[in-house]
């Protein structure tokens, strides 16, 4: 089965600090250990929200809005496609990860018959 | 908590048991052992709560219990005697410490290659593969294969037994050696892949779950020994052919062939990872190997939008280069389809006849297939109905021959009309 990981903006904002270099080169080393356990299958750091738009759908009426936007807790910073056998498989690989801080949310992928 | 050790053990098991075996040099005993610390986990770690390094608790606990037995079975059995003196050499340089990368990375290495050992028959690399690499029970691999769990588990056992009384050392072999070996792992990971993409019995077309497992083998493999260009094409050809997955199975379950697969449904995030493999394996440099060589078909078919887009050209060329690296009727066969569709039906006719009276084609129910379809595109539907019906009866896969049986009538109904 397929999970999307997505990783929270959280409490991050334009004046936050990045993560030092050895943050960094921790979590590196963490993708890279996932890649070589055949996990991985993309990965993404996604631009922050306050870069980002949206187009909202009201019947035939598109609206674009340019971030930032509200809700920075829910806003997505990064993702991961992961191969797993189960949810329960993509848990104990996240709950290794050498973050201190921030939330990761695991969604399955719909697949459907075939993969 | 159940479900989380589980999850755990699937993470963990195949690195436990590597370690292991670079220690006692046993797959079996490896294998023992390892399973003694998972039942340890089981009873502790519920009431403890899973220790922040759950694979260092496990192999710490593994080689302390574990060499307390084998120490106590030294006295009764001889081989048990060689094993207690190694492993009481390494009790003594025991560390408890996460082993560095490098040598988790051969562990896992030496263990891949001990279980893919050519000394075992095919039916047992796979069986123990699947058990010791992939952390499959024996029911999920009887049930893989659709054989009896005791069928496995028999294969299993002699798997173990016939490699202790080889000798089979746990190595990562070098040189001239390593050429055979890897060839012997390759075979394995792809029959796995193979298995879950054309089931060869059974009533389902394909197996999704077995390709998951050969695919995360050869992922793993690929970082293992990134510089072995075979390792990256078995890689870029289980990747490309997995794009199809989806696509392969028709609504009801029957097979689409890759001419009259919706294209749109092909995966491009796996496409994607086949062709940048394939790349790896040609970066490498050299001549490209079989494997590699059918992940370039693979892609020449991934890349065309439409099947009429397909550069069969130059995929008659790939087979010509895989004719002469590693000949076989079946390739044979498969090149005469490709020259069929690049040079026209009568042309590919022609080298099927050729292949009609091959002894190992006989009961390979794709060659009457072949030659049907050829016949039919050249206005023969008698004699292609014949050949569907003959293919239809060589298979053992249900979905394919339902498939066969159809392109059979279609032929009778183009008989009558035309």
């Amino acid at each position: 089965m397929r999970v999307l990981i997505m990783a929270k903006e959280g409490e991050q904002n334009e004046a936050a600090t990045p993560p030092t270099p050895e943050a960094m080169a921790e979590y590196q080393k963490f993708n890279e250990e996932l890649v070589k356990a055949g996990v991985v299958l993309e990965a993404g750091r996604l631009y922050p929200s306050s870069q980002s738009k949206r187009v909202q759908f009201n019947g035939k009426k598109r609206t674009v809005i340019d971030g930032p936007f509200a809700e920075t807790k829910e806003l997505v910073a990064g993702y991961w496609l992961w191969q797993v056998r189960s949810i329960d498989e993509a848990l104990e690989w996240l709950k290794r990860a050498p973050y201190d801080g921030g939330t990761f949310e695991v969604r399955e992928v719909l697949e459907f018959e075939g993969m | 908590m159940h479900r989380a050790i589980e999850a755990i053990w699937r993470i963990e098991s195949a690195r436990l048991i590597a370690g292991l075996a670079r220690v006692v040099s046993d797959i079996g005993t490896a294998e023992e052992l390892a399973q003694d610390a998972l039942v340890a986990a089981l009873e502790q770690w519920p009431a403890e709560g899973v220790p922040e390094r759950p694979g260092a608790w496990l192999m710490g606990t593994a080689k302390h219990r574990g060499f307390d037995l084998i120490r106590r079975r030294r006295t009764l059995d001889r081989k048990h005697e060689e094993i207690g003196r190694s492993v009481e050499r390494a009790q003594e340089s025991l560390n408890l410490d996460m082993a560095i990368d490098e040598e988790v990375g051969d562990d896992l290495l030496g263990l891949i290659f001990m279980a893919c050992h050519p000394v075992l028959s095919k039916d047992a690399r796979v069986a123990l593969t699947l058990r010791v690499l992939g952390g499959l029970t024996t029911e999920e691999i009887a049930r893989a294969f659709l054989v009896p769990a005791s069928t496995i588990s028999q294969r299993i056992v002699r798997a173990k037994r016939t490699l202790a009384e080889a000798h089979v050392r746990f190595e990562v072999p070098g040189g001239a050696e390593r050429v055979a070996r890897l060839a012997s792992v390759l075979e394995v990971i792809y029959l796995i892949f193979n298995e879950g993409y054309s089931a060869t019995a059974g009533k389902d077309w394909v197996r999704p779950a077995l390709c998951e497992e050969a695919l995360r083998l050869g992922r793993i493999l690929a970082e293992l020994a990134p510089t072995e260009p075979e390792v990256h094409g078995v890689v870029a050809l289980m990747e490309i052919q997995a794009s199809r997955l989806v696509a392969r199975v028709g609504p009801a379950g029957e097979p689409v062939l890759l001419f009259d697969q919706d294209r749109a449904r092909w995966d491009r995030l796996l496409i994607r990872r086949g062709l940048a493999a394939l790349e790896r394996a040609e970066r490498l440099g050299g001549a490209l190997g079989p494997y590699a060589l059918q992940a370039a078909i693979a892609a020449c078919h991934a890349r065309a939008t439409t099947a009429a887009e397909t550069d069969w050209p130059r995929i008659v060329a790939l087979y010509d280069a895989v004719a002469q690296l590693a000949p076989s009727p079946v390739v044979e066969l498969n090149r005469a389809v490709a020259v069929g569709m690049a040079f026209g039906p009568a042309a590919g006719l022609e080298l099927v006849d050729a292949l009609v009276a091959e002894p190992s084609l006989k009961s390979y129910h794709l060659l009457p297939a072949v030659r049907g379809d050829l016949l039919r595109k050249l206005g023969r539907p008698e004699e292609a109905g014949a050949e569907f019906e003959r293919a239809a009866s060589l298979t053992e896969n249900v979905r394919e021959r339902e498939l066969l049986h159809r392109r059979a009538a279609e032929c009778a109904a183009e008989g009558m009309a035309g």
